[in-house]
């Protein structure tokens, strides 16, 4: 008697079903699918911008290192040593598809961060030649040096800040739901740590604060 | 079951609300560390006199009408142990200055105690105003002024200077100009505003006149309102036909006895909301960290 009552031939009986899933597409689409790409593309925006700004460093120095060179060539091996971490760090480059590999970032990141230090060592040692200082394009040069350091400060950060957002879009309710059932190979990408970048744009002193 | 869903999903909004207002209370105790924008010139260490103020918000606001840049000049007492330069950039992104799209805004912060000056320049403007000189305008204007005690006079030397370079490409800040009309609320066409009032006129009269009569007007006899002096039919007779008919016959009634246009008048008020303004607010840019920074 139940049975009778209760069993509807097949097709009618999935219809209401069919029915609800056409109703609920649309839907699902509205709560979140776009949320897992949309972080990922602006976590790989904003790396394209760190890489932007730390080729804009490398591509001063080459005449940062010229210009030197015409008034100190005796400090020959920090300048030796500004080129060979330059050398260096061009070599290593992180392209999007490699951000989920943390060891790639730690190479590019110690590269960076060695030709940081010969940088600043190379700046420390231009302070004891008053005419270079004096330089016209040395100032320039200096100018756009600090400026493009406190840059890859802001895309540094502004990276960390993408990341964060993209990584949590993988391991939160709601959008986690999304990621195990259809971005099955979307991996979080690896971050700048927070003892590696405090937050602060690198010390760079020109010596401006003894009245130059 | 269905008792313990429902007070399943109760906790939930419950934990939504408190998750909320703690974002909000998050956001309002970042946004409590940095002065808010009152206008152009920001003074909160006090240190520009009245004059210069008043002379500096005209030239910045009569600049931003010419180009669209937005210049501020902001001064604090202390970065509380912060450096200025990710301090600025804070800043100026929680300000947004320059329009949207454009980044071009300048943002020129003194921090008193700390005894340091930046100039910060979003990205549609580092092309014009280099970093370079950001920092001569720095060593060359402030940081002399500011060792005389002259806060005033170097501030208002080195804005002079910025609008000077960002005016030596006249072109190019024409064009952002037209780009950007200083006007935000764009003018209403005539035609377009009689064309709005007819539409609202009709729409909103139409609705009025099929909703309102019954509810307000007096009942003279089932499906006829007296309401404003005017008398309306719904319907043919005490059992009205289907709900259709009372569209045609409101319309009708509406057009003959012209009283739309009374509710065209809220249309008009609507209108006019719109213009409102005056304050100064950021127009939406942000700043990638150029421009350089000096200390006195």
């Amino acid at each position: 008697m139940f049975a009778q009552r209760l069993a509807p031939p097949l097709p009618f009986r999935s219809l209401p079903a069919v029915l609800m899933m056409a109703f609920m597409l649309p839907l699902l689409v509205g709560c979140g699918y776009n949320t897992i790409p949309t972080a990922e593309e602006n976590a790989k925006a904003a790396w394209s911008e760190v890489l932007n700004q730390y080729q804009r460093r490398s591509d001063l120095i080459p005449n940062l290192v010229e210009t030197v060179k015409g008034y100190a060539a005796h400090e020959k091996d920090t300048l030796d040593a500004v080129v060979e971490a330059r050398a260096k760090a061009t070599q290593i480059t992180v392209t999007p598809e490699t951000l989920k590999d943390p060891e790639a970032l730690k190479k590019f990141q110690d590269a960076q961060a060695g030709l940081t230090s010969a940088l600043s060592r190379l700046i420390a040692v231009s302070e004891a030649y008053p005419d270079l200082k004096a330089n016209q394009n040395f100032l320039a040069l200096q100018a756009q040096l600090e400026g493009t350091e406190n840059r890859i400060a802001v895309a540094r950060r502004d990276y960390i800040l993408a990341v964060k957002d993209y990584n949590l879009t993988l391991r939160t309710f709601p959008s986690v739901l999304w990621a195990t059932f259809w971005f099955r190979s979307n991996e979080p990408f690896a971050n700048f740590t927070v003892d590696e970048d405090k937050m602060q744009p690198p010390k760079v002193d020109f010596g401006t604060k003894q009245g130059g | 079951m269905m008792r313990s869903i429902i007070s399943s999903s109760k906790r939930f909004a419950a934990g939504a609300l408190v998750a909320l207002a703690v974002l909000i209370v998050g956001f309002a105790a970042l946004a409590a560390e940095l002065p808010a924008l009152t206008g152009r010139v920001v003074d909160d260490a006090g240190i520009i006199d009245p004059v210069t103020k008043a002379a500096l918000i005209q030239k910045l606001a009569d600049f931003e009408t010419k180009g669209s840049d937005q210049i501020v000049v902001a001064t604090i007492n202390s970065l509380d142990g912060e450096e200025i330069e990710p301090y600025a950039n804070r800043l100026f992104r929680f300000w947004k200055l320059g329009q949207t799209g454009e980044n071009n805004g300048v943002l020129l912060l003194v921090a008193k105690n700390d005894r340091k000056m930046r100039i910060e320049v979003g990205y549609g403007l580092e092309g014009t105003l280099t970093d370079l000189h950001t920092k001569l305008i720095i060593e060359n204007d402030m940081v002399p002024a500011f060792r005389a005690g002259d806060f005033s006079g170097g501030i208002s030397k080195a804005v002079d200077d910025m609008v000077m370079v960002l005016e030596g490409n006249p072109e190019e800040l024409e064009a952002r100009g037209k780009r950007n009309p200083a006007d935000n609320s764009t003018p209403i066409d005539p035609i377009v505003a009689i064309f709005l009032i007819l539409w609202a006129t009709m729409f909103i009269g139409g609705m009025a006149m099929a909703f309102l009569p019954p509810i307000f007007g007096t009942k003279l006899s089932p499906g006829v309102y007296k309401w404003l002096g005017m008398t309306f039919r719904y319907g043919q007779g005490p059992s009205g036909s289907s709900s259709g008919s009372s569209w045609t016959t409101s319309s009708s009634s509406g057009w003959s006895s012209g009283s739309g246009w009374s509710s065209g008048s809220s249309g008009s008020s609507w209108s006019s909301g719109s213009s409102s303004g005056g304050g100064f607010s950021g127009g939406g840019g942000s700043s990638g960290g150029g421009g350089s920074s000096g200390s006195w």
